[in-house]
């Protein structure tokens, strides 16, 4: 047994050449995609990495790794578990199907590897059932069962589209492994020469059960069906992750990592500002940059993805738009416009549409039509306001439910603040209401215009 | 003793006892600010003295009425215990928390610097403040700006001061009966991840803590942050408050303990617009310690 090899048919060779073709566009398109996503999230402002690096690692494997945070919520995070375990163990497969397929072969580790073999593929099978039924139950919760954060006034027809059809692609998926398995379990007693024998957990029961009274012939071709069914939809799903929410399998772990470590009640300084009223104070400050008197006026806060730091963008494209963060918001709860979700997810499209834009470069979008187009000769007269209305970021209050809800630590509330400053210092616009409150501030050092001291409540 | 009588005794219409109460400490209040004396730093310099801890009163607890209570309250424990303490008075400047979370940074760099350089003149080492605001802005924001200071809340020293036995509490059943829950502040909850100390101060109460719905990290905000207390609600079909305080009615409790001002104004509204004035009462920690400490 151990020493026969699989031996290379023409059809194998045949094979072997159209899954290289394949290969090739398939990763080579993927590739250019996610470095489109790349190049979106490096429209923001670089932030440096502040704290202890140990912490950022720590954040990651227990938040995206270990999927702390999900496990808030048992029902949804069990099943959650059980796609994301299934869908990491299932990668081992495909350095098999890669071999396979460029070297024409069939089942290359299963003779050299024996009883670990079907070790590793049982578990792969186990792990996949479990999964078929998560994913079932997935799509019930989302489809019939009313639960409200699916529902909200963003999930517009592609966001629920993208829901739906990562859980489609995932069933096809999995009824292709299965397939394939199945009928190789069956053909190995018809042909094992090809077919070297394995044993398999689910499917040396499933595969004689469903395929067991078919013929050699169809059940060859069904073999194929199955393996080039699956490698096809893990190309497919390479290329549509992407443009997808499903981007989170893959950004949860930089953006856990990259998230800020500063206490959430804690908004980032401005030192620009505090250098400035430092200087206007007399306050002496060694760190403060030497003052420049042409200097341009500078724009403060952010109306477009370009002002905001590529922390933000990142966990915009890390978004798996699940509403955790809406469900958990005041503002929204009582039936106010903002959703931080929608916020996130106009961040995103804005990134893309700029990002869009710029890989065209038509000149049309330039600031200085004579220069060529750029990040920083850019103006497509459009900004964040045209996808986020003021009534939205005036009804945050700042309370931190959605950071604190967010399984993979996106700020919702750091864009929010982001484009409060753009409106009030940029601008000088903003809620009429609050104007009393600066002037009190600024004139009596108190956020209420009142006439007493400070003491009157020990008099 | 007359306080547990009193509340013993008249079972369903608690209120009218609770009100007697109320009334009934704040007379006791009084007269014990008679007695206390509230210095604040100039004093304390000019006596060429430091006291132990500033206290940080903020804008809500030196202008507003009702916050002006939980000031005195507080001012009373402190007294009580024997701890020399100041306050800023005048000199004090708002902490800029409403101006920054509102996106106005110039103006929260003014008044945040100013109170720094007078904070950082007098050598302001310890603070403790009932603000949640103010102690998050203090503690969080303020170091970047070249302020540096010890500073608790005051649901924090509460705690400390109890578990040091520095205050008891009487066993004259000020609460008997009486359910007590508490709402987390957004600002001393998932801002500062303070939830244990204020739930160890109330259990050292004679009332019964019970806890809403959404408590500790998933609490809901009274509706006040990010200077939302200074301007009207946007559109939308209800009042944070009112989401708020259905929840904290659910309980069944009689009283609602907070532990911020803003949180106090919101809460007490809710309860208004909801009629149950008379039968439910809404105070901060250092009001409910005041009622059933011995002194």
């Amino acid at each position: 047994m151990r020493t026969r090899r699989a031996p290379v048919t023409f059809g194998g060779m045949v094979q072997s050449i159209i899954f290289s073709l394949v290969a090739f566009v398939a990763l080579g398109s993927a590739f250019l995609r996610f470095r489109r996503v790349y190049s979106n999230i490096q429209l923001g402002k670089a932030e440096p990495v502040e704290g202890p690096v140990a912490e950022r690692w720590k954040n990651m494997l227990l938040v995206a790794f270990g999927q702390k945070k999900m496990f808030n919520r048992m029902v949804p995070a069990v099943l959650h578990f059980v796609l994301y375990a299934a869908f990491v163990f299932t990668q081992i497969e495909l350095i098999e199907i890669f071999i396979d397929g460029v070297f024409g072969v069939h089942r290359f580790f299963a003779t050299r590897l024996g009883g670990f073999y079907n070790f590793v593929i049982g578990t792969i099978e186990v792990l996949s059932l479990l999964a078929f039924v998560a994913t079932v139950i997935f799509l019930v919760r989302r489809n019939l069962l009313f639960i409200p954060r699916f529902h909200k006034a963003e999930m517009t027809r592609w966001p629920k589209l993208d829901a739906n059809l990562i859980l489609i692609f995932e069933v096809v998926l999995l009824l292709c492994i299965f397939t394939m398995n199945g009928t190789d379990e069956v053909l190995q007693s018809i042909a094992p020469a090809y077919y070297p024998e394995t044993n398999l957990a689910v499917s040396a029961w499933l595969g004689p059960a469903i395929f067991g009274g078919l013929g050699e012939g169809p059940l060859r071709v069904l073999e194929r069906i199955g393996w080039w069914g699956h490698i096809a939809m893990v190309f497919v799903f390479l290329n549509y992750l992407p443009i997808s929410k499903h981007l989170h399998i893959l950004l949860a772990f930089p953006n856990t990592w990259f998230a800020r470590l500063r206490p959430k009640g804690e908004l980032g300084n401005m030192p620009e500002i505090m250098y400035e009223v430092k200087s206007m104070m007399g306050i002496e400050d060694p760190a403060a940059p030497p003052p420049n008197p042409n200097a341009e006026l500078p724009a403060f806060g952010a109306n477009d993805v370009f002002d905001m730091s590529r922390v933000e963008l990142l966990g915009a494209f890390s978004c798996t738009e699940c509403g955790r963060c809406t469900a958990v918001c005041p503002a929204n709860i009582t039936g106010k416009a903002l959703s931080p979700r929608k916020i996130v997810m106009d961040v995103r499209d804005r990134a893309e549409e700029v990002g869009e834009k710029l890989r065209s470069g038509n000149p049309e979008f330039a600031k200085d039509q004579q220069q060529p187009l750029s990040a920083t000769n850019f103006d497509d007269g459009r900004s964040l306001w045209d996808f986020i209305t003021r009534e939205e970021i005036h009804a945050c209050t700042t309370c931190n439910a959605c950071v604190e809800a967010c399984p993979v630590l996106i700020n919702p509330l750091e864009m929010i603040m982001q484009l409060r400053r753009h409106e009030i210092l940029t601008e000088a616009a903003g809620p009429q209401d609050w104007l009393p409150l600066f002037n009190s501030i600024e004139n009596q050092q108190r956020a209420w215009s009142v006439g007493t001291s400070r003491t009157a409540w020990a008099e | 003793m007359f306080n547990s009588a009193l509340v013993q005794g008249y079972g369903a219409p608690l209120f009218a006892a609770q009100y007697f109460v109320l009334n009934y400490s704040i007379i006791r209040l009084f007269n014990s600010l008679f007695l206390m004396q509230i210095k604040t730093m100039a004093q304390f310099a000019a006596e060429d003295q430091a006291p132990e801890i500033l206290f940080w009163v903020g804008c809500a607890g030196s202008f507003d009425d009702r916050a002006q209570k939980v000031t005195r309250a507080f001012a009373e424990i402190l007294t009580a215990v024997g701890i020399s303490f100041a306050v800023l008075g005048d000199e004090e400047a708002c902490t800029g928390d409403p101006a920054r979370r509102a996106g106005n940074e110039f103006l929260f760099q003014m008044t945040a610097l100013q109170n720094i350089q007078t904070l950082n003149m007098y050598d302001v080492k310890k603070m403790v403040t009932a603000c949640p605001h103010c102690f998050n802005t203090i503690k969080n924001e303020y170091p970047a700006l070249g302020g540096n200071y010890d500073i608790v809340h005051h649901t924090q020293l509460l705690q400390q001061l109890i578990d040091d036995g520095r205050v008891k509490m009487t066993d004259g059943g000020t609460f008997k009966g009486q359910r007590i829950t508490y709402h987390d502040s957004c600002y001393l909850g998932r801002a500062n991840g303070i939830y244990a100390a204020p739930r160890a101060v109330l259990e050292s109460l004679d009332g019964q803590l019970v806890e809403m719905k959404r408590s500790k990290t998933n609490g809901l905000c009274c509706g006040a942050g990010g200077a939302q207390m200074w301007k009207e609600d946007e559109p939308g079909e209800k009042r944070i408050n009112v989401e708020r305080i259905e929840e904290a009615l659910a309980t069944g409790a009689e009283v609602i303990a907070v532990n911020c001002p803003f949180c106090l104004t919101m809460m007490t509204d809710g309860v208004s617009g909801k009629e149950k004035q008379d039968s439910v009462m809404v105070y901060d920690l250092s009001e409910l310690i005041v009622k059933q400490m011995q002194r």
